[in-house]
C-alpha cells in the first residue's frame, strides 16, 4: 500500500519534471508501428481471405450427396454464421424442341455468400452485377446453355416438370472455378421452384450444400463442432480444401504478412529494451540514493514496476491510436494499389496489440529494472559504482518467455515458431559475442590512426558494454530488416514467376496415346505454349504395408466420407483441381497415376530422393505431401495399387511438395517410368492459348472427339487478383516495418545521449571545435553502424536461406545487397546518431560547470 | 562498551582488488563514537576516508572485522536489514548534494520520512526547510537552486527523520568558504538541537577543529588509535 502511494507520487513527480516523457514517447512510437502492422495485417489478411472465399461462394461448404443435417444448420445458425443453400444436380433443359443436359443450381436467398453473380440480357456480352437471386418462377441460364438452346430473355424453359421463364443470362458466378467438374451448362434458379420439378428423387444424383461465412473464430467453432459430430455423410470444404492454388498463395501471403507482424514486434521489444537501459542510466543515482534514505529492494522494485505498468498502459494506448491511425492513412493512400475496400480490423487485433505491447514491455524491460534495483548505496559515494553485471539467465529468461510467447502465437504455426524462435536466439547470441570482440578489437586501433579518428574509436572502445548494446540492437534491427526485405522480393519474384503473363489457362484431358505427338503439333500450330504432356492411368490405393486400405480407413477417426462430386472420368483429380478433402477420400476412390523422369521446377522433394535413369521400371513411387499427410505415411511404406486388373507393389521413395499454383499438369502419385508403361493409359497437358477464333477450339475438339478441353481463365483471374492483392500488400507492410526499425535507430542512439552531454561539454571547455565534435560522433556511430552492419548483411544472408526453404521460395545470394546492406547500416546508424547527438553537440560549454 | 557508544567498530578492514593485485584501503580500524559526539575524519586525498564512511553507515560492507550502528552488528544484517536501520537512524550529507533532480525541494526532504511512512510529512519537511532558511523556496528544482541552497535542503533531507548519526562527506567541498562557514555553522547548531551524532570526513580545517574529536586518516589507518 505504502509502496502504491510513493510509487504513484513519484510518477507523478516525475512526470511533470518530464522525465519520463522521452521514455513514454519512445515506446509510444514502437507500440504504434508494432500495433500498425498488426492492424494492417490483418485487414489484408482479411482482404485476401473473402477473395479466396469466393472461390467458394462462401467461407465455408458442407456437401452431402444426401439430405444436410438439420443440426448443421441449426448449429451454423447458432453460431451467428450467415447460411444459404445450393443443390446440384444434372438435368437436361427444354426449349421448345431443343435440349441440352445442364447442371441445374437451385440457390437460397443470400447465395452468393461470397463475391457476386454477373448478369446481362444478351449471352457472352461482360454484363453487370446483379443484387438477389431468380425469383421463384424464374430461371437465370448461362451464356452456353441459352446459346445451345438458341433461347432469349423472354423465352420459357422447361426444367423437369417445371415451366421457369428465362429472365437474365447468367454471365458469371464466383464458384464457377471450383472442382472443374460443371463443364455443363449451367441454370441458376431458385430454391422453392425445386420441388416442383420433381427432379429430386431417391435416386436422383444430387449434391447439397450449406453455405457458410461469418468471422474466423466462429468458422473454427462451427469446424470444431462439425468434427465432434458422429460420422455421417457430410464433407466440409474449405478454399485451401477446394483451390489449391488459391490456398496456397493465401497461405504464402499470411505467413510472410505474420513474419513481418513479427519483425515489428520484435523491433518493438529492441525499442523497448533500449528505452528501458536509459531510463535505468537515469535512475541509478536515484536507487542509490533511495537505499541510502534507507529504502529497501522490495519497495523499490515494487515502485519501478508500478512505474513502468502506468507507462506501458499509457504507452499502449497511445501506440494504438497512433498506429491505428497510421494504418487507416496508409490504406487510405494504398487504396488506388490494393483496388479495393480492405474490411476493418477486428477487436481481437486491438486485444493483440495491447497483449503483445505489454508482455515485450515486461519481458525487455524487466531484466533492466532488475538490475536497476541491484544498484549499490554506495555509488552515492563513489560516482562509478554500477551495478553488478545482472546472471545471463536473469538478464535472458523474461525475454525469451516473453519472446517465445509472442512467437507462437503470432505465428500459430509450431514449426515455424520453432525455427524462428531458435535462430531469433542464436542471432542475438552471434550478435553479442561478434560484437564484444569487433568492440575489443577498435580499442586496440585507437592507439593508432588519425587524431579525428581516435577519439570516435576511443569513446567507443570505453563505454564498452553501451557500444555492445547498441551494435546488437543495430544488428537485430538491420538484420530483421533486411531479411524482411530479401523475402519480399524472393516472394514477390517467385508469385511474377508463377503467374507469367500467360500461364496455362486451357487443360487438355484423356489425349490417345496414339494422337499425343500430332495433337501437340496442332496445338503449337495454333499458337499455344504447351506444358509438359504427361501420361495417366487410373489405379486404387488397396493396400498400405499389409493393411488393408479399408482398416486404415476405419482407423481414420474423424475423417468424413469423401464423395466425388462429379464425374470423375474428367480426370481433373490428377491436377490438383478439386483436392480431395480426406484421406480416406484419397485412399478410396480411383486416383490418376503418372511416371516421368522429370521433377519439374514446380516440385521439390521435400524428403527421400527422386529418379535417377538406374531407377527406371524399379517398383518406386514418389507422393506430394498433401498424400503423405492425410494418410500418414513415411518413407519405405508399401503401396499397392490395383491397375487395371492387375497389382502394383511400390516403395514411397520420395514426398514432393507441389506447387498447384503453377498450373501445370501435377499429380499426387507418380512412379518411374518403365513400371507402367505397359497399362493402356491417356495423356493430359495444359497450355497457354489464345483461341484466334471460336473455331479454333471447336476444330481441335472435333478432330479429337475424345480430348476433354478445361478452361480454367476464370479461375486464373481469381488466382492473380489474390496474388496482386498479395504483392501490395506484402509491399505496404514492409514499409511499415521500416518505420519501426526507425524507432530502434532513435531509441538506441538516445541511451548514450545524456552521459555525452556532460563529457560534450567539457571536451568544449577544453577548447574543441565544435566541427570535431562532430567528426567524433560521425566516426563513432559510422563504426557501429559499420559493425552492426556487417554482422547484420551476414546473419541476413544466412537466414534469409532458411527462411526461404520454409516460405517455399527460392532464395539467391545477392552481393550487391550485401554491400548496400552494410554501406545503407553504416550511413544511416552516423547519421542518426549525429541527428540525435545535435542538441547535445550544441550544449553551452558552461554546463559543464553546472 | 558504555550505553553511550552508537558507533564501534573492531579491526575494520576493507579490500579491494586492483590490477597490481589486492588493495587494502581500510586497515584494521577500531574506533569508538559516543552519543551527541562529533568527529571530523581528516587526511589526504586517497587516504580512504570515504571508504571508512562508507563502511560506518552500511553503505558497504567490510572485508573482515565488525561495525556496531546503534546497537545492530551491521555485518550480521542484509541490505534491506541495513536499508531499514538508515531510515531509523541514519541521515548523509554529500558533497555533490546528491538531491533528486525530477523532485522539488520539499519533495526531496519528505522522501526520507514517506519512506518511513510517516504521515506528517509535508508540515515536518516545511518546517526543517523553514529552519534552514529556505521557506520561501519549497517548490523549487534543484537546478533552480545555488549550490549551497542545494546543500541545505540536503541538511533538511537528513535531519528530518532526526537520526541519530549524521554522516557527511565533505559537506562543504562545493562551496566557497563565506557558505561553506554558514552550512558548517547551520550543521552544529542543527547537532546540538536534535542531539544527533556527527561524523564528517573533510579538508577544511576551520570545520574539522570544530568538532569536539578530530580522526587524522593515512593510508587506510587511524593515526592516532581513534581511542
Ligand atoms: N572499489 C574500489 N576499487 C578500487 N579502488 C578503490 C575502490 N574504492 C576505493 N578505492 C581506492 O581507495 C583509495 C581510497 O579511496 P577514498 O575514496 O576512500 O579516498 P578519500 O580519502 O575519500 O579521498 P578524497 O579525499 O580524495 O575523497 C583510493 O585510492 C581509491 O582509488
Ligand atoms: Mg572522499
Amino acid at each position: 500500500m505504502r509502496a502504491l502511494d510513493m510509487a504513484w507520487r513519484l510518477l507523478r513527480r516525475e512526470w511533470r519534471h518530464g522525465e519520463l516523457l522521452v521514455l513514454l514517447l519512445s515506446l509510444s512510437v514502437a507500440i504504434a508501428s508494432q500495433s500498425g502492422v498488426g492492424f494492417l495485417v490483418d485487414r489484408v489478411s482479411r482482404a485476401i481471405d473473402l477473395q479466396a472465399s469466393e472461390v467458394l461462394a462462401a467461407d465455408m461448404r458442407i456437401e452431402s450427396a444426401g439430405a444436410l443435417s438439420a443440426e448443421s444448420e441449426f448449429e451454423a445458425q447458432r453460431l451467428g454464421l450467415r447460411t444459404a443453400h445450393l443443390t446440384t444436380l444434372l438435368s437436361a433443359v427444354f426449349r421448345n424442341d431443343a435440349n441440352q443436359l445442364a447442371n441445374i443450381r437451385a440457390v437460397s436467398d443470400g447465395y452468393p455468400l461470397r463475391g457476386t453473380l454477373t448478369v446481362s440480357t444478351t449471352p457472352f456480352t461482360p454484363g453487370s452485377k446483379s443484387v438477389g437471386i431468380p425469383a421463384p418462377g424464374e430461371a437465370w441460364a448461362d451464356s452456353r446453355l441459352a446459346a445451345a438452346l438458341g433461347a432469349s430473355v423472354g423465352d420459357t424453359l422447361m426444367i423437369g416438370a417445371r415451366d421457369l421463364r428465362l429472365t437474365q443470362i447468367l454471365i458469371s458466378r464466383p464458384d464457377q472455378g471450383s472442382g472443374f467438374v460443371d463443364f455443363a451448362a449451367t441454370v441458376l434458379i431458385n430454391e422453392a421452384d425445386l420441388a416442383s420439378t420433381q427432379l429430386v428423387q431417391p435416386t436422383s444424383r444430387l449434391t447439397r450444400a450449406l453455405l457458410l461465412s461469418g468471422e474466423r473464430a466462429q468458422l473454427q467453432a462451427f469446424r470444431s463442432w462439425h468434427a465432434s459430430q458422429p460420422p455421417n455423410r457430410e464433407r466440409v470444404r474449405d478454399v485451401s480444401d477446394d483451390s489449391p492454388q488459391i490456398g496456397s498463395a493465401a497461405r504464402r501471403a499470411g505467413r510472410f504478412l505474420a513474419i513481418a507482424g513479427l519483425v515489428a514486434v520484435l523491433l518493438c521489444a529492441v525499442a523497448v529494451a533500449m528505452s528501458a537501459r536509459t531510463y535505468v542510466q537515469r535512475h541509478l543515482d536515484t536507487v542509490a540514493l533511495m537505499k541510502t534514505l534507507g529504502a529497501t529492494r522490495a519497495l523499490l522494485a515494487t515502485i519501478s514496476v508500478i512505474q513502468l505498468l502506468a507507462l506501458a498502459l499509457l504507452a499502449t494506448l497511445l501506440g494504438c491510436t497512433a498506429g491505428w491511425l497510421t494504418q487507416e492513412w496508409l490504406v487510405h493512400v494504398l487504396q488506388n494499389v490494393l483496388q479495393t475496400n480492405l474490411p476493418p480490423p477486428g477487436f481481437g487485433t486491438l486485444f493483440a496489440s495491447v497483449a503483445v505491447a505489454v508482455t515485450m514491455l515486461m519481458g525487455f524491460a524487466l531484466p533492466s529494472l532488475l538490475q536497476l534495483m541491484r544498484t549499490p548505496a554506495l555509488r552515492v559515494l563513489r560516482r562509478d559504482v554500477q551495478p553488478p553485471p545482472i546472471g545471463l539467465l536473469l538478464a535472458a529468461l523474461p525475454a525469451v518467455l516473453a519472446l517465445g510467447l509472442v512467437v507462437i502465437t503470432t505465428l500459430d504455426d509450431w514449426q515455424l515458431s520453432q525455427w524462428f524462435f531458435l535462430s531469433l536466439c542464436g542471432a542475438l547470441l552471434a550478435l553479442a559475442v561478434v560484437g564484444t570482440g569487433l568492440v575489443r578489437m577498435a580499442s586496440l586501433l585507437r592507439k593508432g590512426g588519425a587524431r579525428q579518428w581516435r577519439y570516435g574509436i576511443a569513446s567507443l572502445a570505453r563505454r564498452r558494454m553501451e557500444s555492445v548494446a547498441q551494435i546488437v540492437a543495430f544488428g537485430l534491427a538491420f538484420m530483421l530488416l533486411l531479411v524482411l526485405a530479401s523475402l519480399r522480393r524472393d516472394l514477390v519474384e517467385d508469385w511474377r514467376r508463377l503467374l507469367p503473363s500467360d500461364p496455362p489457362n486451357y487443360f487438355f484431358v484423356n489425349i490417345p496415346t496414339s494422337d499425343k505427338d500430332e495433337f501437340y503439333d496442332r496445338l503449337v500450330a495454333l499458337g499455344a505454349r504447351v506444358e509438359r504432356m504427361l501420361p495417366m492411368v487410373r489405379g486404387r490405393l488397396v493396400r498400405i504395408n499389409d493393411e488393408a486400405v479399408d482398416a486404415v480407413r476405419s482407423a481414420d477417426v474423424g475423417v468424413r466420407e469423401g464423395r466425388e462430386a462429379a464425374p470423375a472420368a474428367t480426370g481433373m483429380r490428377a491436377t490438383g483441381w478439386g483436392r480431395g478433402g480426406s484421406g480416406r477420400g484419397l485412399a478410396e476412390r480411383e486416383q490418376n497415376l503418372t511416371w516421368s523422369f522429370e521433377l519439374g521446377d514446380d516440385n521439390r522433394i521435400v524428403e527421400g530422393r527422386w529418379w535417377t535413369a538406374a531407377d527406371a521400371g524399379k517398383p518406386l513411387v514418389s507422393l506430394a505431401t498433401e498424400f503423405q499427410q492425410r494418410l500418414g505415411l513415411k518413407l519405405g511404406d508399401r503401396l499397392t495399387f490395383a491397375v487395371g486388373g492387375e497389382t502394383v507393389v511400390a516403395t514411397v521413395a520420395s514426398f514432393r511438395e507441389v506447387k498447384w499454383d503453377s498450373f501445370r499438369p501435377n499429380f499426387f502419385i507418380v512412379f518411374p517410368p518403365g513400371l507402367l508403361d505397359g497399362a493402356a493409359g491417356t495423356y493430359m497437358t495444359s497450355a497457354a492459348f489464345t483461341p484466334r477464333t471460336g473455331s479454333d477450339l471447336a476444330q481441335l475438339v472435333q478432330r479429337f472427339p475424345s480430348i476433354s478441353v478445361f478452361n480454367v481463365g476464370d479461375l486464373l483471374a481469381q488466382v492473380r487478383a489474390i496474388l496482386d492483392k498479395a504483392v501490395s500488400a506484402v509491399q505496404s507492410v514492409f514499409l511499415f516495418t521500416l518505420l519501426a526499425g526507425v524507432t530502434v535507430l532513435l531509441a538506441a542512439v538516445q541511451s548514450s545521449r545524456d552521459e555525452r552531454r556532460h563529457e560534450t561539454a567539457v571536451m568544449r571547455v577544453l577548447g574543441a571545435a565544435r566541427r570535431t565534435m562532430v567528426q567524433n560522433v560521425l566516426v563513432e556511430f559510422g563504426a557501429l553502424g559499420l559493425l552492426a552492419g556487417v554482422l547484420s548483411a551476414s546473419g541476413a544472408a544466412f537466414s534469409s536461406y532458411y527462411l526461404a526453404r520454409i516460405l517455399d521460395v527460392q532464395y539467391r545470394f545477392n552481393m550487391v545487397a550485401w554491400v548496400g546492406g552494410v554501406m545503407l547500416s553504416t550511413v544511416v546508424v552516423a547519421l542518426a546518431g549525429w541527428l540525435a547527438m545535435r542538441t547535445v553537440l550544441d550544449q553551452p560549454p558552461r554546463t559543464a560547470l553546472g | 562498551m558504555s550505553r553511550d557508544i552508537v558507533l564501534r567498530t573492531e579491526k575494520l578492514t576493507r579490500e579491494v582488488s586492483s590490477p597490481e593485485g589486492p588493495l587494502t584501503i581500510v586497515r584494521d580500524v577500531n574506533l569508538e563514537v559516543e552519543s551527541r559526539a562529533s568527529v571530523a575524519i581528516v587526511g589526504p586525498s586517497g587516504a580512504g576516508k570515504s571508504t571508512l564512511l562508507a563502511l560506518l553507515a552500511g553503505l558497504d560492507l567490510p572485508t573482515s572485522g565488525k561495525v556496531w550502528l546503534a546497537g545492530s552488528d551491521l555485518t550480521l544484517l542484509d541490505e534491506d536489514g541495513r536499508a531499514r536501520l538508515r531510515a531509523e537512524r541514519v541521515g548523509f550529507v554529500f558533497q555533490s548534494f546528491q538531491l533528486i533532480q525530477s523532485l522539488t525541494a520539499i519533495e526531496n526532504v519528505m522522501l526520507p520520512l514517506e519512506l518511513a511512512g510517516r504521515k506528517d510529512a509535508t508540515e515536518r519537511s516545511q518546517s526543517m526547510l523553514e529552519r534552514v532558511g529556505l521557506g520561501s523556496r519549497v517548490g523549487h528544482y534543484p537546478r533552480q537552486l545555488s549550490g549551497g541552497e542545494q546543500q541545505r535542503v540536503a541538511m533538511a533531507r537528513a535531519l528530518v527523520a532526526e537520526p541519530a548519526v549524521l554522516f557527511a562527506d565533505e559537506p562543504t567541498g562545493n562551496l566557497d568558504s563565506i557558505t561553506g562557514g554558514r552550512i558548517v555553522d547551520l550543521l552544529f547548531e542543527l547537532n546540538t538541537h536534535s542531539a544527533t551524532t556527527l561524523v564528517l570526513v573533510t579538508h577544511d580545517t576551520a570545520l574539522a577543529s570544530r568538532c569536539e574529536r578530530v580522526l587524522r586518516m593515512s593510508n587506510g589507518t587511524l593515526l592516532d588509535g581513534g581511542g
